[in-house]
């Protein structure tokens, strides 16, 4: 069954909106250390830019631009940036996730900032990937 | 047997009540959680994580490695979802 095409209008404004909703997701990762905000959030985010997207176009759209193995991929590697961070901190000699010993001027926040990148990847992939298989027009 | 689950459920559940009448009250400032680990958070977080934001500090540093459990958490949910989702399609469109 082919759906009916949404909208002119309702797809050029979601079109328009959506990479300001992505940049303020971005935003939102970015400045999790030093600013409310951080990688659940900013993800949840970052996903609602690209649903709406969906919603605005059709879930074919979404479909096509995201394939599952690429979700599930993005799911895994968030994870695994995480978890590869405090294994490079192991392997320099500190605690498990303790930042200090990063090579950078601000280590701790570099830290931080990275695992943030790790939880948004992951969320949005999580909820993209819920979503993808939800949507049914 | 549905008497004896109602007295198991009943007991357990007064248990449960009994044990949280001695819990300090919300915002205690003499409860242990704030008299032990929080004056240390609040009054040298700022020079131990280098991040303004205490929330974070708590969050991604002190406590970074229960934050790679809920990570861990929202991606085994999100694969049982997928599974469960999934279970009953015959097209593989991966």
């Amino acid at each position: 069954m082919k759906p009916e095409q949404p909208d002119l209008i309702i797809r050029m404004v979601c079109r328009g909106l959506a990479p300001f909703i992505q940049l303020f997701g971005l935003y939102v990762i970015m400045h999790g250390h030093s600013s409310p905000g951080g990688g659940f959030q900013g993800g949840v985010i970052l996903a609602s830019s690209f649903i709406l997207l969906a919603i605005a176009e059709g879930s074919e759209t979404l479909r096509r631009r995201f394939s599952l193995a690429a979700l599930t991929g993005c799911m895994s590697a968030g994870v695994l940036l995480y978890a590869g961070i405090g294994v490079v901190c192991l392997v320099l000699g500190a605690n498990y996730l303790d930042y200090g010993v990063l090579p950078f001027s601000e280590p701790r926040s570099v830290g931080m900032l990275v695992i943030e990148i790790g939880v948004g990847i992951t969320v949005m992939a999580a909820m993209l990937s819920i979503v993808r298989d939800l949507l049914t027009f | 047997m549905k008497s004896l689950h109602l007295v198991v459920t009943t007991v357990t559940g007064l248990l449960l009540i009994l044990g949280s009448l001695d819990m300090p009250d919300t915002g205690d400032p003499e409860s242990p959680p704030a008299t032990h680990v929080s004056p240390r958070y609040i009054e040298s977080g700022l020079e131990e994580t280098a991040v303004p934001n205490m929330v974070t500090a708590v969050l991604a540093d002190y406590r970074a490695f229960d934050t790679l459990g809920e990570v861990t958490v929202i991606f085994t949910g999100a694969l049982a979802v997928l599974l469960i989702l999934r279970s009953g399609r015959e097209e593989d469109d991966s």
